[in-house]
């Protein structure tokens, strides 16, 4: 038996979220995550109009609203039978990317950075941990001033959102068959001097100051690999037929890649608080009945699983499944010359870490940042982006999407022109996952598994693996 | 009331910048507001049955903006989203400073309450081996404080996670506080999410002025007085008997579903995200700062008044 920390709450993530880890001769040898939160959304949603599910999944998180906006068009686009005009699917492309581009920004700096830098000795930056903050006095405050700058470019970046969203977070302009608004040219030209402040902080001081502190903190590259299995549903779509993402739809698993199959998901539940009846469904088919304080579970999270394996979402495995080509400050960072080009792969298992993922994050952001400028090119000034379509007597569906923060599905079910069924699978289902059926760890908890713990008193290096998932 | 500069001047006082009207264009905003106050004033931050969007929002306050809110404004002792400590050293510091400034705490509290299995739908942490839910925070917080503001439609009114058939038995604030004979004042500032304005407007006007006068929701007067209806740009359309059949069609967007008639809040004017935009110029109002607006106001994309 080793000793238990304890960490309820964790902080700086979205929700409510519970880690419990066990350390012996200063390494976890095992971990339990715990999702703290069950509102009821697939409940609620039963017996309503269709159309309003992509109101209300968007509350199911506000930093991703418009991912869930998307996921729930997408599956309202199926069960509808509708497939939105150009304009449509390239404004819900530049709505979610300019979600994208504030963030990964928003996530590095003010929710992971506080492990690595040191804030103002003022709440809310203390109490905190003591210990392993490894910049000197002056580069931390260039990060500190950076957390400060980073507010400003966050705000920046929801007026990107809104531009054709109508507001951030949670946005009115996407629907069913489309997205609401008739962009202009004068609305064109102030999305691009926006976004350029945007892609400018992220490509010169974002980008870098990840690599900066992956200097800094060089042994993070061999901490938290997790389950090395990825997956990704793909997203942004590059044409109307939406078979083609810039990240692409594909899943990694014991070292192969596959094509997705979505009938090979399935959600367990033997170590959640629902009823074990409904264990090992596809969402097609799920339910969701609670009964909390059932004996044996630990969480309201479900175990969502890929052919009954545990896989990671979110930027490492997109950009892994992906595979593209990372901007210049890669080739500085490995000492790579700047003629090459150098993959996510290339970094080979460092991939698979907390600085991994913060180096996937940031690049992916600047990767989706500078695909915006594009999408803006493909917009036709003053040309509708919707076909308006009467909710369906019945039919069924499903949409996927790619929140920031990881792999989001929908599946619904209308009977009576009325929600018969709507199941959500978040990315938090796959990646803060309790054990499933076999008793197989979710990816959090497999990353926390041989983490150093030099002090239980300041783990710094267990919050660091789970923050660096951003749940 | 329609709500113009004279009158907002009025009912702010002196702080009027402060309450992020950032187009009135008094300057030094934080200093005016710095001066008014003696010490930041500590803040606990509870968040229950919710998505985090109120503070997702709130981050996207223009004038004062997040920054000097957070380092020159308010003290914010407890707030689970941005404080750098977790876990034990978190609730121990959030216990310590309702002890410590017992009844000169402001309570924020984002997202609802869930009541059903004593609470164990939502649990915040965990201290000296005790589960806590939200309810428990809610009740030992709560009577602690000198006022408790609840921003966002879950905390005024209960909001997604009270909406039928409530599964988790989800109440607003102030029913949590009625049936646990908590005194402690409350003013809703609804919103899914609220504005920035909204929030950061209420905390200066309680800071400066105490708690601002409300309608029978317990909603600031000041941004929620009157209907976006009454005071749409698109009313004339409404008048003229025009409306849009689609979106973008030029119009008023009644038939489209928009809620704006029994919306009381002051979007028409103060707009989203810097002025970027707002709801119902390309899409339509949902209603989102009524109480039980999800129940009432559904289908949200069919005309259910007017």
């Amino acid at each position: 038996m080793g000793k238990k920390i304890v960490i309820d709450p964790v902080t700086r993530i979205e929700g409510h979220l519970k880690i419990e880890v066990e350390v012996k001769d200063g390494k976890v040898i095992d971990a339990h995550s715990t999702g703290a939160l069950f509102r009821g959304f697939e409940i609620i949603l039963k017996d309503r109009d269709p159309r309003d599910a992509s109101q209300i999944t968007q509350r199911i998180c506000g930093v991703c609203p418009t991912s869930h906006a998307s996921a729930s068009v997408r599956t309202l686009d199926s069960a509808f039978k509708v497939k939105p005009p150009k304009n449509g699917r390239v404004l819900r492309n530049i709505i979610l990317g300019s979600d994208y581009a504030w963030d990964h920004v928003l996530h590095f700096y003010h929710l992971a950075a506080l492990d690595y830098v040191k804030g103002p000795g003022t709440e809310p930056f203390v109490p905190r941990y003591d210990g392993d903050y490894r910049l000197d006095e002056k580069t931390n405050q260039v990060a500190v001033n950076q957390y400060l700058e980073a507010l400003k470019i966050k705000a920046l970046g929801h007026e990107l959102t809104a531009m054709w969203g109508g507001k951030g977070p949670i946005v009115q302009g996407m629907v069913v068959g489309g997205a609401t608004a008739i962009p202009n040219r004068e609305e064109i030209a102030g999305y691009k001097e926006r976004a350029g402040k945007v892609v400018d902080f992220i490509a010169n001081t974002y980008l870098p100051t990840v690599y900066l502190i992956g200097g800094a903190y060089k042994d993070l590259f061999n901490v938290g690999a997790g389950c090395k299995n990825f997956l990704s549903y793909g997203v942004f779509p590059l044409d109307d037929r939406e078979n083609a993402f810039l990240l692409k739809r594909g899943v990694y698993t014991n070292g192969k890649d596959y094509p997705l199959d979505v009938k090979k998901i399935k959600e367990f539940v033997s170590h959640s608080w629902y009823d074990d009846r409904t264990t090992g469904k596809n969402p097609a088919q799920g339910e969701t009945v609670p009964l909390p304080g059932k004996k044996g579970a630990y969480s309201y999270i479900k175990a969502a699983r890929y052919k009954g394996i545990p896989h990671e979402v979110g930027p490492l495995a997109r950009m892994w499944i992906t595979n593209p080509v990372l901007s210049k400050q890669a080739n500085r960072f490995l000492g790579i010359d700047e003629t090459r080009d150098v993959r996510m792969r290339d970094l080979g298992e460092k991939a698979f870490s907390i600085m991994g993922r913060h180096v996937a994050r940031a690049e992916e952001c600047y990767l989706v940042a500078k695909a915006l400028g594009q999408w803006l090119d493909e917009l036709t000034p003053g040309e509708s982006g919707v076909i308006m379509k009467p909710v369906p007597k019945s039919g069924q569906g499903f949409g996927l999407s790619e929140a920031p923060r990881g792999s989001v599905g929908h599946w619904i079910k209308i009977d009576n022109s009325k929600i018969a069924k709507y199941q959500v699978i978040a990315p938090t289902t796959w990646n803060a996952s309790p054990r499933d059926d076999k008793g197989q760890r979710g990816p959090i908890e497999e990353a926390l598994i041989g983490t150093p713990v030099p002090d239980p008193e300041n783990p710094f290096n267990v919050v660091r693996v789970i923050r660096s998932f951003d749940p | 009331m329609k709500i113009t500069r004279r009158n907002f001047l009025k009912v702010c006082g002196g702080t009027a910048a402060a309450c992020g009207l950032s187009n009135l264009g008094i300057p030094n905003v934080v200093q005016a507001l710095e001066k008014a106050l003696a010490g930041n004033p500590p803040v606990i931050w509870l968040q229950g049955s919710g998505c985090t969007g109120c503070s997702v929002s709130l981050l996207n306050s223009v004038e004062p903006d997040i920054a000097a809110i957070l380092l020159r404004i308010i003290s914010l002792k407890f707030h689970s989203t941005v404080m750098a400590a977790q876990g034990e050293l978190a609730m121990d510091k959030m216990y310590k400073v309702a002890e410590d400034y017992a009844g000169k705490f402001y309570l924020v509290v984002e997202g609802s309450i869930p009541t059903r299995e004593r609470g164990r739908f939502c649990m915040v942490g965990e201290r000296q081996g005790r589960e806590i839910t939200m309810l428990d925070a809610t009740i030992e917080i709560g009577k602690k404080a000198a006022a408790t503001l609840a921003f966002g439609t879950c905390a005024s009114f209960g909001g997604i996670p009270a909406a039928k058939p409530n599964p988790t038995g989800a109440k607003p604030v102030t029913a949590i506080f009625k049936e646990n004979g908590i005194k402690t004042p409350v003013v809703n500032v609804p919103g899914c999410p609220p504005h920035p304005d909204w929030m950061v407007g209420t905390i200066a006007y309680a800071l400066t002025k105490g708690l601002p006068p409300v309608d029978e929701y317990k909603r600031p007067l000041l941004f929620f007085g009157s209907t976006i209806h009454d005071n749409c740009p698109y009313l004339k359309y409404y008048q003229e008997g025009k409306f849009a059949g689609s979106y973008g069609e030029e119009g008023c967007r009644l038939k489209l579903g928009c809620k704006g008639m029994e919306t009381y809040a002051d979007c028409w004017q103060r707009q989203w995200n810097n002025k970027v935009n707002w709801c119902v110029r390309n899409a339509i109002c949902i209603g989102c700062v009524q109480p039980n607006f999800w129940d009432e106001m559904a289908p949200l994309y069919e005309q259910t008044t007017g």
